[in-house]
This record gives structure tokens, C-alpha cells and sequence, in this order.
């Protein structure tokens, strides 16, 4: 779209943000009762449901099962409201299956599955609103609501978008930004070890910015969880303090 | 069908190999296979061979209306077929996993690095554009069908030649093929993906992963480059955690790799051009020539392997343990091996052949050998009058005969 410009000179982007800001994130563990865990995250304008099942026995055909770990079995799709115009996506579109292999492979990589040998996990994610970040919102809520259900990982996976904007590094980008033409990294990342679960790149990007963008998305990622872990943390402080009354009074 | 999968004695002997730097094949780690690239008689095929590992990409094109949301742009449509003729674990029809992962990374590489013009697609701005397709084919699966796809297409592409639009006014003329030259597309740069395999955690890295090596492998990390330093496509898969110094080594090795993979594609390109100007034979055919002896001879790879050379000494003490064989009795013999370790090339002619050196001199006779022709007409000569001095005698021997 000519005319509006993604950067203006004073350094701020089309929704007011400086390039290193984040989105607002609000977010809401165990909204489902039936689920063994849920969570809804708000990035912005994004707005991601998750829930866990499991673990439980291996459901449809048990061969397969895996002798050794857990399966993991993802679904992610996206409301047919969730973008600007109403589309109809049938299940098995092509970028909602890339999507849930690419939360598959990054799930598969944190959570200890050596623990469960022989049984399944399923998580479901939905889109209910997409204003960008759609995997980075979704691997947030899937977090939480592992972390819900009680199922052990390495750490938190946050992900977190960037890109490279008029020689400027951006960091959690909207839909407007993202369909500009610009490179798009997209990172997942273990925020306490610094390592990368999830590294997506589209677009050009000239090899020398890579480094820069990558380091301004891991800080970004970090922001996030410090976010979402005081919460958190706020929230398991609050839950003992009125076990403590519950079980002394 | 199902695979069959793959041991355990196999794979922890192959990721104890490359714990010590070594692939099955001899290669290193950061070395491709034999490249191959060849175009057919018609424009925009073209057939690239990477190892065993075949693929076939084909360009195609038709007029249609743009999108709606890019109403001055044209489309293009790639799509990756994998059959059971590459690999029996392929299954017909509905696209397996892979086959979608495959999919999206070309469409990713191909479409969103906008290495084709596609406003030059465009005919009549909102009602008629090119629909360029690409088709590609894998056709023999040996471990890293992705490089070879990539490289099939972007060289299919810019084979390809579509016909010529002129525009008058209201009128649109799509020139035939006989009426004008076709037009080839407009290509900013090549993509090119190079795919890198990640073992023990990312400890170590290989370049051009075989079908064995990815059956192994831990992660796999594909990076899409062009030879102007630019970023088209990045995927980190698997389940091993990298670092950040992981990622930027990666990107510098592809560098280099795609600078020469392009080189190739411009060579192959030069060639067949040269080919069809001279009204040479050009084309698939060329590839495989059915009428001659060594049609089916592979090239020979050469492998390092350790020999041992036994000095002399070891020859003396032998001779010497004869002669004192029969004073002694039993005597094991000393240790006076001179082993030094060697470095000879195995020459693999084909599938478990495999030829060291040459082959030498006989040692059986102690046959003088004929020095030149000369001294050999010389003994000719002196032959003949030999016979000629002896003509007398050779009655008298051959009745010595009959008798």
C-alpha cells in the first residue's frame, strides 16, 4: 500500500509502537474445566485459545505408538472469523498442516517425553482472532497451558517475531507488517538456556542484518517471558497463600 | 508401503562414523554429491541428479485472471509430487507430511523471496495474466530430495520460454511459438535451499545428507540462499535445540555452496543454449546413451584406505626363519615387522568392486622383454636366414619326422 509507511521518521510504527516494543499480552490459564489444561493469550490484536489433553492411551490406530516417547499430536486452525475477510479453511489446508507440524516439532523437542512412554498428548490451538504473530501466539498459549495441565518440560518456549525494517531491527510484528514484503523471522526459544527450538525465515534478508534481527528477537522473547512468568509466578503465590488459609482456618 | 526401518547396530555404527568426522560414502562433511544438471528438448524441463538422488522439474504456463488482491501481478503455482517411484514409503494421492513440508518450503523459496517478475506476468492489468506452473518430480530418493528440487527448479525456470503477448490498444495478440521467439521469464536471482543435517545435539554438521545419514539425523536446518549474500528461506526442524552461532556458520557454508551450484546452473544453461544454436543433438537423450559398452559404468570415487606397506626386513626375517625352520622346530617369530601405515586410493568400480591399483608387472616368467620394434625385426630377420642357411636340413628333419 503506497503512501503509508511501515517506519515513520520519528521512529515509530503504524500502530504507535517503537520498533523494539512489544504488543500488550494479556493472558488467562484453565479457562476450559474439561481440558487437563487451557490457556487464552491475547498479543495484541491476536487472540489464541489452547488446550491440552493427556496424557492418555494412544486413541485411533495404536501402531502409532511410540516404544519409547510420547506422542505428541497437534491440531491448529484458525476460526473462519479470525481474519479481515470470512474464509472458510477446510481442515486440511496446506499452511494449517505446516502450521502443526511446526508446533509438533517444537513441542516434541521440550517436553520430556521420555517420561511417557506408549501414550499420547494432544494439543489443540485456535485462531480466534489473526493480526499477525499467529505461531508465536500459539506456541505462547500452548506453553501455558502445558504448564496447566501439570506436563513436564525443559523450560517455557516463547516465540517471538522480528524483521528488518529501514536498516532498523522490529520485533513483534502485525499483520499490516507482515504482509508488507519485508523478511520475517520467526524464533522459538528456551529463554533461560538461550536456545533456539524454532527458527522460521521468509522473505529477503541480506545475510549481514540475520545476526542483528536474531539477537533483537531473542530479546524479545525474553521481555515475553518475563511477562508471562511473573504472572505466573503472582498467581502461584496468590493460589498457596489461600490453600494455607483454606487448610489452617 | 510401509519402510522398512533402520537397525540399530546400522545406525549407532554410522553416528559412531561421523562422531569421527568420516561419512559412509568418503565424502566430507561439507562436500555435495556429483552434481548433474541436464534440459530437454523442450523449454522449461529440465533434470538434475544429485548423488542417486533424481529429480524432474517442469515449467508450464497459461493465461488467466490475476488474483484479486494483486490484480497487476501474475501467479505461480508450485507444486512437489512425491510417487512411489522415488521411494516405496511414498504413498499415492494424498500428500503425506513430508510431501507438504516439501511443498511449502519450495512454494517459500520460489514464491515469497520474489525471485520471478511477476508484474511482467501481467497482460491486461485485473483481467489477464500469466499462470506460470512448476511442477516438480522426484523421480529417485537418496536423501536430500530439497537441494535437488531446488536447483531443478530454479534452472527449469529460467530455461523456460513463454510466447510472446504484443498489446494494441484494446487488442491482445498471443504470438505462437512459429510466429515469434518466445520470451523468457524475468528472473531477479536464484534461490537456491542447501540443506544441512545436525547430529548429537548439533555437535556435528553435514552438508548434502544421504538417505541413510537422514534417517539418523537428529535436526535438519535448510537455508535458501542467492550468491548476493541474500536470505531467501530459513527452517530450523527436528527436535535438537541450536545456538545462535550454530545458525550464522550455517548461512556462511551455504554461501559458498550456492556461489558454485549457480555457477553450474549458468554453465549448464550456456551449453545447452550453444547446443540448440548449433543444431547439435541436445536433450534428455543425451544423458543416457544405451549403445555403448561403459553405458552403465558409474564414475569411480576414489576412498582412502589405510594399508600397511611391509618393508623388507620382514621378507629377510622369513627367509631366515626357513632356513633355521628346521633347527628350531616351532619358533614363533620376532616381531621384526616393519609395518609403516599407508595412504592408497581403492578405486569403486561399482557396487562392492573395488580395485586397488592397477594391477603390475608379471612376476611368474622372467620374460625379457622385446625393448623396441627394431631389436624384434632384427630377430625376424635373422630368423628368415636362419631357415633360408637351414632349407637343406629341413628335409632331412622332416623325414627324421615321419619316421
Amino acid at each position: 500500500m503506497a503512501g503509508m509507511e511501515l517506519l515513520s521518521d520519528q521512529g515509530f510504527r503504524m500502530d504507535g509502537r517503537k520498533p523494539n516494543e512489544l504488543r500488550r499480552i494479556r493472558f488467562k490459564k484453565g479457562v476450559f474445566r474439561q481440558a487437563d489444561g487451557s490457556a487464552y493469550l491475547e498479543q495484541g490484536n491476536t487472540k489464541v485459545l489452547a488446550a491440552v489433553y493427556g496424557p492418555h492411551e494412544i486413541r485411533g490406530s495404536r501402531g502409532k505408538a511410540l516404544h519409547d516417547k510420547l506422542l505428541i499430536n497437534c491440531q491448529y486452525s484458525m476460526a473462519t472469523f479470525s481474519t479481515q475477510d470470512r474464509k472458510r479453511r477446510p481442515r486440511g489446508d496446506r499452511k494449517a498442516q505446516e502450521m502443526t507440524s511446526h508446533l509438533k516439532q517444537t513441542f516434541d523437542a521440550v517436553v520430556l517425553t521420555e517420561l511417557y512412554p506408549k501414550v499420547q498428548l494432544d494439543i489443540f490451538v485456535e485462531v480466534l482472532q489473526s493480526d499477525g504473530g499467529n505461531y508465536c501466539a500459539s506456541v505462547n498459549a500452548a506453553t501455558l497451558a502445558l504448564m496447566d495441565a501439570g506436563i513436564p518440560m525443559k523450560d517455557y518456549v516463547i516465540a517471538c517475531s522480528g524483521s528488518h525494517m529501514r536498516d532498523t531491527p522490529i520485533v513483534d510484528m502485525n499483520h499490516l507488517e507482515e504482509s508488507s514484503g519485508g523478511a520475517e523471522v520467526i524464533m522459538a526459544i528456551l529463554p533461560r538456556c538461550d536456545q533456539i527450538v524454532f527458527l522460521e525465515m521468509n522473505s529477503r534478508l541480506h545475510e549481514d542484518h540475520l545476526s542483528g534481527v536474531m539477537d533483537h528477537v531473542m530479546v524479545g522473547c525474553k521481555d515475553i517471558f518475563n511477562i508471562l512468568n511473573q504472572q505466573v509466578q503472582d498467581e502461584l503465590c496468590q493460589k498457596t497463600e489461600l490453600d494455607k488459609i483454606v487448610t489452617t482456618g | 508401503m510401509r519402510e522398512t526401518p533402520l537397525s540399530n547396530c546400522e545406525r549407532e555404527f554410522i553416528l559412531n562414523f561421523i562422531a569421527q568426522q568420516k561419512r559412509l560414502d568418503g565424502r566430507n562433511a561439507y562436500d555435495y554429491r556429483d552434481l548433474r544438471i541436464a534440459f530437454g528438448v523442450s523449454l522449461g524441463c529440465c533434470h538434475v541428479e544429485l548423488g542417486k538422488t533424481r529429480v524432474l522439474a517442469q515449467v508450464s504456463c497459461e493465461v488467466g485472471e490475476p488474483k484479486q488482491t494483486r490484480p497487476h501481478d501474475g501467479v505461480l503455482y508450485v507444486n512437489v509430487e512425491l510417487s512411489p517411484m522415488a521411494c516405496p514409503s511414498f504413498e499415492q494421492g494424498r500428500q503425506s507430511e513430508e510431501g507438504i513440508e516439501l511443498s511449502r518450503l519450495m512454494e517459500r523459496c520460489l514464491k515469497e523471496s520474489r525471485c520471478l517478475d511477476m508484474e511482467s506476468l501481467c497482460i491486461v492489468s485485473g483481467e489477464k495474466a500469466w499462470h506460470v506452473r512448476v511442477d516438480i518430480h522426484v523421480l529417485n530418493h537418496e536423501g536430500n530430495i530439497l537441494d535437488c528440487a531446488s536447483i531443478a527448479a530454479i534452472s527449469a525456470l529460467a530455461h523456460f520460454r513463454r510466447p510472446d503477448v504484443s498489446v494494441h490498444g484494446e487488442e491482445i495478440t498471443i504470438h505462437t511459438l512459429e510466429d515469434r521467439n518466445p520470451v523468457p521469464l524475468s528472473l531477479h536471482h536464484m534461490p537456491l535451499l542447501v540443506s544441512f543435517a545436525f547430529f548429537s545435539q548439533g555437535k556435528f554438521m553435514l552438508v548434502d545428507p544421504s538417505s541413510k545419514e537422514e534417517k539418523v539425523m537428529e535436526g535438519k536446518m535448510v537455508v535458501g540462499m542467492n550468491k548476493h549474500r541474500e536470505l531467501c528461506t530459513l527452517q530450523v526442524t527436528g527436535q535438537m535445540l541450536l545456538l545462535k552461532e550454530q545458525v550464522l556458520r550455517c548461512s556462511s557454508i551455504a554461501l559458498t555452496k550456492v556461489t558454485k551450484i549457480t555457477e553450474l546452473i549458468h554453465e549448464a544453461l550456456d551449453k545447452d543454449k550453444q547446443a540448440r544454436l548449433k543444431g547439435e543433438k541436445h536433450g534428455f537423450a543425451m544423458l543416457v546413451s544405451g549403445d555403448r559398452v561403459t553405458a552403465n559404468r558409474l564414475p569411480t570415487t576414489e576412498v582412502k584406505v589405510d594399508t600397511l606397506e611391509i618393508s623388507d626386513e620382514m621378507e629377510r626375517s622369513q627367509s631366515s626363519s626357513e632356513d633355521g625352520e628346521s633347527q628350531s622346530g616351532n619358533e614363533p617369530m620376532e616381531e621384526q615387522i616393519v609395518a609403516t601405515p599407508k595412504e592408497s586410493a581403492v578405486e569403486i568400480l561399482t557396487k562392492g568392486v573395488g580395485v586397488i591399483g592397477e594391477g603390475g608387472t608379471s612376476t611368474w616368467l622372467d620374460i625379457p622383454q622385446a625393448d623396441s620394434k627394431q631389436t624384434a625385426a632384427k630377430k625376424r630377420k635373422h630368423k628368415l636366414e636362419k631357415m633360408e642357411e637351414d632349407e637343406g636340413s629341413s628335409e632331412e628333419e622332416e623325414k627324421v619326422i615321419l619316421k
